[in-house]
């Protein structure tokens, strides 16, 4: 809201540099985020007439005028077309500088000099009219030489850009401005009574009739009738301020409800009454599917019920007396009563409106206006009668001599809120702020404010009887609104007064195991040298559907843009496309990793939704591959202790992960969280993530650099996902014991077995059977080599592990190493078919 | 004469004139090596069993008692000389060989082409959201907040309507709101704000008994705003909220200011300034100190010295009502603030969504 600082004088007598004010404003709440002066640069800006304009050779842009500045007379050259020999013009000499900064400098334009410039209003900061100059013919007292800021009664002025919270609608004004500001500094406040000059017709309430069928919806309605109005442009104060307000002057009618509703807060409506049948209103509810043009010649429809949450599908409308709208109620008027320069009586409305029903008319109509807005957010229904003197009392000055005011208005009261009264506990009050007020002290607080406070009979002093204007609908009743009584106390006592504590509790700070292991989790990905990512959450259909996911995905409603509605079910796509970024930008070469949520998609409403969080790599370097990711998850889970984990390849002819290569790929399984290793332990076979490899097609779709330079072989991208709930959880994945595992001092000796095993028995399975074998002297099984080809039966593939033999208390003999093997070799034979190579 | 009597005369006659010939023969042989290879052969050849030395010991037998002492006492001597001479002409040609050898092995490290080195490690790097994530909590941590998270879907009553936002209230207008296409109309959001963790911690703490709370929240938020260099839709926040008896608004700036020095540094300082929240009252919005100018006013702070960070208040008591919290017992102070934000002004990020484009030539300056 722009608050000039002339129009604050107007309530309290405001003095000192713009800049305190605009602090104190800050600190009050009420932000100033700009502080404009305007009026200035026009000291040296005069009134010259233009004496004679002659065109400039090789030049149909510019001309050449002589221009009479009331000294002499100067050439100046002008660009401008709109005025004639004998007209009056600002004149900007050499030397000036305008208001936007710009100097005038003595210039030579096609061989002509030009002693200065002629101004258009925009030129001058004056008016947003660039398009000719400002021409003051016809002004009082323009004459060539005068100054032209005396002319136009323009003054310096400071405008306040101040950013009013939504909970004060009060201070959405420059009364309710004044009125903090003046609490603040101290200073005398007064919002004068209006004192119309305005002949005083036959009472209102004999020509005006006024139903309010919804007193629900409008818990007050008052309506005036003015007569023998002449509508014309409004007087220079109400157009200067209400231009520095930011607000066109349109006609005095207009500009007057505008001016109260800038001054006071309090939105109004004029209407013209010949097009009012029967001369009054009847406010009620609108019928569903009932249709009004608004003042933008936009046709609503009303009465329904919209999608949002909470709508009612209950509009208010004012209406004439034969039931026909005229407009939305507390929204916006009708094009059909609007005030035109014919007008010559008008129906004037002052209201209070139910705020939530404008507040759902307006958002479901996407109709916001400087009234609903204020309506919405609670104007004050007992400054209705002054809003209306004062329309009247602003109106008087430009309406012309017939206009006559009929007596008093026609007021229908119904629920309006009433001033709150609240229990507050000055104890409480300090207990909130940590300080330490007298009761007096806070009573002398808020007076400034409007906000009674009495010490409640035989409470001595422990509770005071407050009374809350119904102009602050902030303040709730008791018992909430001793907070908001509390927050008024150190606004006014000033929140930089206000002690400073540093609280303190036994309770000691950490994070919990899952932060911590996520933490875990990035230090083991960068330590691969994964640079961590941020991909989009929310992404178009396309990612989802070149990485092979069906097109099901939780969509948003309201998108930003119209693709982009899905929640992404995998953070595969957005890697990806990261990595072919970079591949674009020559930086090809990267391994990315994210840990974010993704949302699948629920099997049922929105209870079901169940966001997980992943960890997904893509590893992208120059020989990466599904191995490369293999190795990062064993590195990974060896951080983190896991070893309830193991890889399953899908079956064949599975469909396998989508965007992965089917035929490259291992789920990562659980093995139960049991202390044995078998299988059938609680947990065991879910699956908490993938690794594998891209799907090359999936690749080529996303455009990664699949080529290579000099080798026939396509590029391959490793990949990583795992579930962090899920693996991150030692409910669901086992973990090695804390206990350490002790160290031999013996020497420990190996043997070498490769078995030919069945294609469909998992490497590290046979691994394990290896293992349990051994027994207590294996210190580590290992694959050291794998080999298919020809000597081996087809659908087998040879499997070469070395066992390091080790015992704690002493050095193996060759007979039990040789009983190992032999143990081992009957272990895999009987467990799982394979035989010896 | 016997062979032995004739070796005797032989050696008598010739043994001590020798000495002095095989020392300089021998010598000469020790110097003359270039390698230690050449001294080996060298050694073996003055010293060792077929050495003139050697051969004039084994003749001393020959001599004269008093001869073959001193004869005896000349060659020990020349033997003791050829010894350390053979060392330390073993010790100076081990040395000039590693000196050729190094000189021959030199690398000059300015030379290193990293793609040339077999098995290269490389680091990765953190993304600065998560780098200045972790610093923040940590810092929150040190202060003794423990850390919270919660769902990034939410339902409208978490968003909004616990939060004193009931529906169609105007102040929700401060948030531009995803809705999502689950259940009714608007009844499930993208989170705007990380707010609602708050009362999914007061929840937890009513059903099990774990009031007081010390936590801060961190997590990605949504908002329907179209991005530009200082704004993202997806952005990051992190809030702080304690409940317990008698916390106040003079704890709340003494929390921020603590936080403020501790994280930003010790010239960095915070002010409060009334502001509105629907879930907190009294509210405040929270500036420090320009980290930009230090205080002495730039563009960025728009020559206050300060910049705005977070909003912050007491809990609303309609908050704790809606939870079913009791107001008489319990007050509770919360913040928030953009991790994003911080990101952008430590690391002077003119535009926000460079945090989002995944360059590695971006994300490696971390």
């Amino acid at each position: 809201m722009r608050v000039p600082l002339s129009w604050l004088c107007d309530f309290a007598p405001f003095a000192g540099d713009p800049a305190d004010l605009a602090r104190t404003l800050d600190e009050l709440g009420l932000v100033v985020e700009a502080i404009e002066v305007v009026g200035q640069g026009l000291d040296d800006v005069v009134v010259a007439r233009v004496e004679s304009i002659a065109p400039i050779d090789g030049a149909d842009r510019i001309r050449r005028v002589v221009v009479d500045r009331g000294s002499d007379a100067v050439d100046v050259v002008c660009g401008a077309g709109n005025f004639e020999v004998g007209d009056l013009v600002p004149l900007a000499p050499v030397g000036t500088v305008l208001p936007g900064g710009f100097e005038i400098g003595r210039r030579k334009m096609r061989g002509v000099w030009s002693e200065g410039m002629l101004c258009s209003g925009a030129e001058l900061g004056l008016s947003e009219d660039a398009a000719g100059l400002l021409v003051v013919s016809g002004v009082e007292g323009a004459v060539p030489g005068a100054p032209l800021a005396e002319v136009l009664g323009i003054e310096r002025d400071v405008v306040f850009d101040i950013a009013v919270e939504a909970n004060r609608p009060d201070a959405w004004c420059v009364a309710g401005v004044a009125r903090d500001l003046a609490a603040r500094l101290g200073l005398p406040f007064a919002i004068p009574d209006p004192a119309p000059k305005v002949t005083e017709g036959p009472p209102a309430a004999s020509e005006v009739r006024v139903s309010v069928e919804s007193p629900e919806l409008c818990p007050r309605f008052t309506a005036r009738l003015l007569t023998g109005v002449q509508v014309a442009p409004s007087g220079q104060l109400v157009a200067r301020r209400l231009t520095l307000a930011g607000m066109r002057p349109i006609n005095n009618v207009v500009d007057a409800s505008n001016y109260v509703m800038l001054e006071l807060g309090q939105p109004t409506h004029p209407y013209d009454r010949a097009k009012v049948a029967g001369s009054g209103f009847v406010v009620r509810q609108a019928v569903p599917g009932e249709t009004v043009t608004t003042l933008d010649g936009v046709v609503r429809e009303l009465g329904r019920t919209g999608p949002a949450l909470g709508d009612t599908g209950i509009d208010c409308l004012v209406c004439d007396r034969d039931g026909s709208p005229l407009g939305i109620g507390g929204i916006m008027g009708g094009a059909s009563s609007e005030i035109d320069e014919t007008t010559t009586e008008i129906l004037f409305e002052a209201a209070y409106f139910d705020p939530m029903t404008v507040a759902r008319t307006s958002k479901r109509l996407n109709l916001r206006t400087e009234a609903s807005a204020r309506f919405e957010r609670g104007c004050d229904p007992a400054g209705i009668d002054r809003a209306a003197l004062r329309f009247v009392e602003v109106l008087a000055e430009t309406a012309g001599p017939a206009l006559v005011a009929a007596a008093g208005s026609v007021d229908a009261v119904g629920p309006v809120p009433s001033p709150v009264r609240l229990r507050v506990r000055p104890d409480r009050v300090n207990g909130l702020l940590g300080t330490a007020l007298a009761p007096g002290e806070i009573t002398e607080l808020l007076g400034p404010l409007g906000i009674e406070a009495r010490p409640a009979p035989g409470s001595d002093g422990g509770v005071l009887d407050v009374v809350v204007p119904t102009f602050r609908p902030d303040i709730r009743p008791s018992p909430w609104g001793e907070a908001d009584i509390a927050e008024e106390v150190g606004r006014t006592f000033g929140y930089g007064r206000l002690p400073r504590t540093q609280p303190a509790w036994s309770a000691p700070g950490r994070l919990s195991d899952r932060q911590r292991e996520r933490r875990l989790v990035a230090e083991v990905m960068v330590g691969l040298g994964a640079t961590e990512a941020w991909t989009p959450s929310i992404v178009d259909g396309d990612g989802h559907t070149l990485a092979g996911f069906g097109p099901e995905a939780i969509t948003v409603a309201n998108p930003l843009a119209a693709d982009e509605r899905f929640l992404r079910r995998s953070m595969l796509p957005g890697l990806l496309r990261a990595v072919a970024r970079n591949a674009d930008r020559r930086q090809g070469e990267v391994r990315l990793f994210e840990i974010g949520t993704v949302f699948p998609v629920p099997v049922s409403g929105p209870d079901a939704v169940d966001e997980r969080e992943l960890l997904a790599a893509v590893f992208a370097l120059r020989g990466d591959d599904a191995r490369m990711a293999t190795v990062a998850w064993h590195l990974l889970a060896a951080a983190l202790r896991i070893d309830g984990v193991v890889l399953r390849a899908p079956a064949p002819g599975s469909t396998g992960a989508a965007g992965l290569h089917p035929t490259r790929v291992a789920s990562l399984v659980t093995t139960g969280v049991g202390d044995d290793r078998g299988s059938g332990q609680p947990g065991a076979g879910a699956v908490v993530g993938v690794v594998g490899e891209v799907d090359p097609v999936v690749a080529e779709r996303f455009g990664l650099p699949v080529e290579q330079d000099g080798a026939s072989d396509r590029r391959r991208f490793g990949w990583l996902e795992v579930d962090l709930g899920t693996v991150l959880d030692p409910a669901v994945v086992r973990r090695r014991s804390d206990e350490v595992a002790p160290v031999s001092r013996f020497p420990s000796s190996d043997i070498d077995l490769a078995f030919v095993t069945d294609e469909m028995i998992p490497a590290d399975v046979v691994g394990s059977v290896l293992a349990d074998a051994a027994g207590d002297v294996a210190e580590s099984v290992d694959l050291f080599d794998v080999y298919r080809g020809p000597g081996l039966p087809p659908g087998t593939r040879s499997l070469a592990f070395r066992l390091r033999l080790c015992a704690l208390d002493r050095t193996l003999t060759d007979a039990e190493t040789g009983e190992v093997r032999s143990s081992c070799i009957a272990a895999v034979r009987e467990r799982l078919g394979a035989t010896l190579r | 004469m016997s062979d032995r009597s004739a070796a005797r005369a032989a050696v008598a006659t010739v043994s001590t004139p020798d000495a002095g010939a095989i020392r300089h023969d021998a010598l000469r042989t020790l110097e003359g090596a270039a390698s230690r290879a050449e001294l080996r052969i060298a050694v073996t050849a003055v010293l060792g069993k077929r050495s003139p030395l050697a051969l004039a010991h084994r003749q001393l037998g020959s001599l004269d008692a008093d001869a073959r002492k001193e004869a005896g006492r000349v060659l020990a001597e020349v033997r003791a000389e050829l010894e350390e001479v053979a060392e330390r002409r073993g010790s100076e040609l081990a040395a000039a060989e590693r000196a050729a050898e190094l000189e021959a092995d030199r690398l000059d490290l300015t030379e290193v082409i990293p793609a040339s080195v077999a098995d290269r490690p490389v680091r990765g790097h953190h993304h600065p959201v998560s780098a200045t994530r972790r610093s923040l909590e940590d810092v929150f941590v040190g202060m003794g907040f423990t850390v919270a998270e919660g769902p990034e879907i939410e339902t409208d009553w978490y968003n909004f309507g616990a939060l004193n936002m009931p529906p169609a209230h105007p102040a929700r207008g401060m948030w531009d709101t995803f809705y999502l296409e689950l259940g009714e109309p608007e009844s499930t959001v993208l989170r705007t704000h990380t707010s609602p963790v708050q009362i999914h911690l007061l929840e937890e703490a009513l059903a099990s008994g774990g009031l007081p709370i010390h936590a801060v929240m961190p997590g990605r938020c949504y908002r329907r705003d179209t991005p530009d260099a200082r704004h993202l839709a997806t952005f990051h926040q992190i809030e702080g909220l304690v409940v317990d008896r008698a916390v106040t608004f003079a704890d709340l700036a003494g929390t921020i200011e603590t936080f403020t020095t501790a994280y930003f540094g010790s010239d960095i300082h915070a002010r409060l300034r009334p502001a509105y929240f629907p879930f907190t009252e009294p509210s405040a919005e929270f500036e420090i100190t320009c980290t930009l100018c230090r205080g002495a006013g730039c563009r960025t702070c728009s020559q206050t010295g300060w910049i705005e960070l977070g909003g912050c208040g007491m809990v609303d008591p309609a908050v704790f009502d809606a939870v079913g919290i009791d107001n008489e017992e319990w007050q509770g102070f919360a913040f928030g603030f953009g991790i994003d934000r911080c990101v952008q002004m430590r690391h002077q990020i003119a535009d926000m969504r460079l945090l989002t484009e995944n360059d590695i030539r971006f994300a490696r300056q971390f």
